[in-house]
């Protein structure tokens, strides 16, 4: 029971984790329909720049956070502005392409500038955990865990409740009527990839001081998004969020109670059976056609 | 009139490419191919592997070589991959046309490659993997101068009444090492009459264990084994902070920079045990002091990181004894290498290398019998326990 009790609050902390990483996909692979390799190194990238800030330059550590968020948006927005918006009117599968060549020429940089060797963040949280009763979590998690619920909301917050959030649904409904309706579309489709990259670099830089940096780390973390944004159904902001979590339960427990070594198989299994009988999503409404 | 302009165009290009090839073969120095992971999952060990190695080149160079020609390594990155190390082999057979390799630091690039050295004849010098197949199958290719993971457990077993241990758990990287150390660690405890609990995997490229270590709490051990690399290791001192594990934990498999671990897991670092093969910290007490105290000096020399001092010493190893290996047959080419290989004595930083004949009789591969050291963290230092 209490193993059962510690799994549960595991999952629930690397579900919201999860969950970030899946709303900041979604944005840009559900709603603009551009497969984005470079997701994981966005999220590699915000990792670094925390790391930056924080060991080489002695900033304050939550300030750090921040700024890593904010230059995650700028190249974020910059991908969109040099590469994606000449891609266009392109096929999905020369965006795709160009995607591809984005991620290793980002994951080959991250190791000029940083090397192999592991580096770690030091994060001015106690190192004893917090103990409820048999169960214990670290502080840096639930901390983490707080601030990814944050974003989820505020995000979600942001495309339902404002403008540009307006701006964004009506653009990748139908970019010619929103055109029309006045709607800058070339501002919307940067804003929106710089919001999903922003995201994913919150993300990591959020889980860098958790776990360690590697160059490679940003690897898992795409393939676990690309998973979660399936799970949830493209575009499917809630989903992608409850797909997260959904994730992360089924990881902890097929670990715990079937097998360790099939850790990260088990939530591709989900995706299986989930697209076998809801195609479109775990938690897709019908599909509209514009 | 197009086909001949055609077929002579092809000719040139052809003939180009020939003389290339011809000119490379005909270099002055005697070329040495190292595969190693530079990029990827284990990037820093493979790395820290090759500035050994290359520290093992200027010493014989500075020595005046090998049959009066200089050594070169040519240095391929395998990027953490099997697949790839596949390719950086028969790249460097084929292009490069070495007549021995040393490489591929994990267990699963090494079997990978293995087919390949019997497909060219090229012996190779296996530095850092552990897992008994790769000197077990037949291959008389292989010479080995890391442990089998058999030989570390072993050499634990005899010091394993100082641990008291009751029941273990462990916690392995799910590939050819890990699971390989896992059932030959498993094998020694329960000889000893030690109870084994919970035996967990993890991906290789996995940060979060939370779920093995929640399940291997649960199992109610006392010590807990790890196999892997460094940057897992750390990950899983801090997590076992977190979830509160009370094992008392040992990595096997000499991969677990324990400077590394000061530095980056901190206080959750303290207390652990490493089985090393090399214990720079006290290079007089090495088999070959000399030896060993030259190698640490250059290293710190360089200024390289000391941290990576204990996956170092292992190019260092490999490149003297593939060196003092040509040396001995006398000419440049594989098979008289490989030959030459049974009869070697080096004198190397781990100790003293030679070779014993493992696996099926008239394809046997070649094994050393390498010295396994136990350190401790000790109040934020490397100690002897």
């Amino acid at each position: 029971m209490d193993q059962f009790l510690q799994h549960l609050l595991n999952a629930t902390m690397l579900g919201g984790t999860y969950a970030l990483l899946g709303i900041g996909l979604t944005l840009i692979f559900g709603i603009m329909r551009v497969v984005n390799f470079t997701h994981g190194e966005l999220y590699t990238f915000g990792a670094y720049m925390v790391f930056f800030f924080t060991m080489t330059l002695s900033a304050n550590f939550f300030l750090a956070l921040v700024f890593a968020m904010v230059l995650g948006i700028a190249l974020g927005a910059a991908i969109e502005f040099v590469l994606l918006r000449r891609l266009r009117g392109a096929s999905i599968d020369t965006t795709m392409l160009v995607m591809i060549g984005a991620w290793i020429a980002m994951q080959n940089t991250e190791q000029l500038a940083w090397t192999g060797v592991a580096k770690s963040v030091n994060h001015p949280f106690p190192i004893d955990p917090l103990v409820i009763g048999p169960v214990s979590v670290s502080w840096i998690r639930i901390f983490v865990f707080c601030v990814a619920i944050m974003l989820i909301v505020g995000t979600h917050l942001l495309i339902h409740r404002t403008r540009l959030g307006k701006a964004m649904r009506s653009t990748f409904q139908d970019r010619e009527t929103a055109a029309l309706m006045g709607v800058n579309i070339n501002a919307i489709h940067t804003a929106t990839f710089a919001l999903g990259s922003g995201l994913a670099a919150a993300a990591g830089a959020l889980l860098g001081p958790v776990f360690v940096l590697v160059p490679g780390m940003g690897d898992m973390a795409a393939l676990k998004s690309f998973a979660i944004v399936i799970l949830g159904g493209m575009g499917n902001f809630m989903g992608a969020a409850l797909g997260g979590f959904l994730l992360a339960l089924v990881e902890e427990l097929g670990a715990g109670y079937i097998s360790s070594g099939y850790r990260d198989g088990m939530g591709f299994l989900i995706i299986i059976v989930v697209l076998i009988f809801r195609p479109t999503g775990l938690f897709a409404r019908a599909e509209r056609i514009g | 009139m197009r086909t001949w302009i055609k077929s002579a165009s092809f000719a040139i290009a052809a003939t180009a490419l020939l003389g290339l090839a011809g000119t490379a073969g005909a270099g002055e120095t005697i070329k040495i191919g190292v595969t190693q992971p530079l990029t990827g999952a284990v990037a820093a060990s493979g790395n820290y592997v090759v500035q050994g190695a290359k520290i093992a080149e200027s010493f014989v160079n500075e020595s005046g070589g090998v049959l009066g020609h200089k050594i070169e390594l040519i240095v391929e990155d395998n990027k953490s991959n099997p697949k790839e190390a596949v390719a950086t082999a028969e790249k460097l057979i084929v292009r490069d046309k070495v007549t021995v390799m040393m490489g591929a630091w994990s267990s699963t690039y090494t079997l990978a490659v293995m087919p390949k050295l019997m497909e060219y004849g090229v012996p190779m010098v296996v530095e850092t993997s552990s897992s008994g197949k790769i000197t077990t199958s037949g291959n008389p290719w292989i010479f080995r101068i890391s442990p089998t993971s058999a030989m570390e457990a072993q050499s634990f077993g005899t010091k394993v009444d100082q641990f008291d241990i009751k029941k273990a758990d462990f916690l392995v990287v799910n590939n050819d090492w890990g699971r390989g150390a896992a059932s030959e660690f498993k094998k020694m405890l329960e000889g000893k009459g030690i109870s084994v609990g919970v035996v967990e995997t993890m991906d290789a490229k996995a940060q979060d264990l939370s779920a093995q270590l929640a399940k291997i709490k649960a199992s109610g051990g006392d010590t807990l084994f790890v196999t892997s690399g460094v940057e897992q290791i750390t990950l899983i001192l801090k997590q076992v902070k977190e979830q509160r594990v009370s094992h008392r934990i040992i990595t096997t498999g000499g991969s677990s920079s324990p400077d590394q671990l000061i530095a980056q897991a901190g206080a959750a670092a303290e207390g652990s045990y490493h089985l090393l093969f090399f214990a720079p910290w006290f290079p007089e007490a090495a088999p070959n002091p000399d030896v060993a105290k030259k190698f640490v000096d250059e290293w710190n020399k360089r200024g390289h990181n000391f941290a990576g001092l204990t996956e170092g010493f292992r190019g260092h190893d490999g490149i003297m004894t593939i060196a003092a290996g040509i040396e001995a047959a006398g000419k440049v080419d594989s098979d008289a290498i490989r030959q030459a290989l049974w009869g070697v004595k080096v004198d190397g930083v781990n100790g003293d290398i030679a070779f014993i004949k493992q696996g099926p009789a008239g394809k046997e591969s070649g094994q050393n019998v390498p010295n396994v050291y136990i350190v401790t963290i000790r109040d934020g230092k490397v100690a002897l326990p």
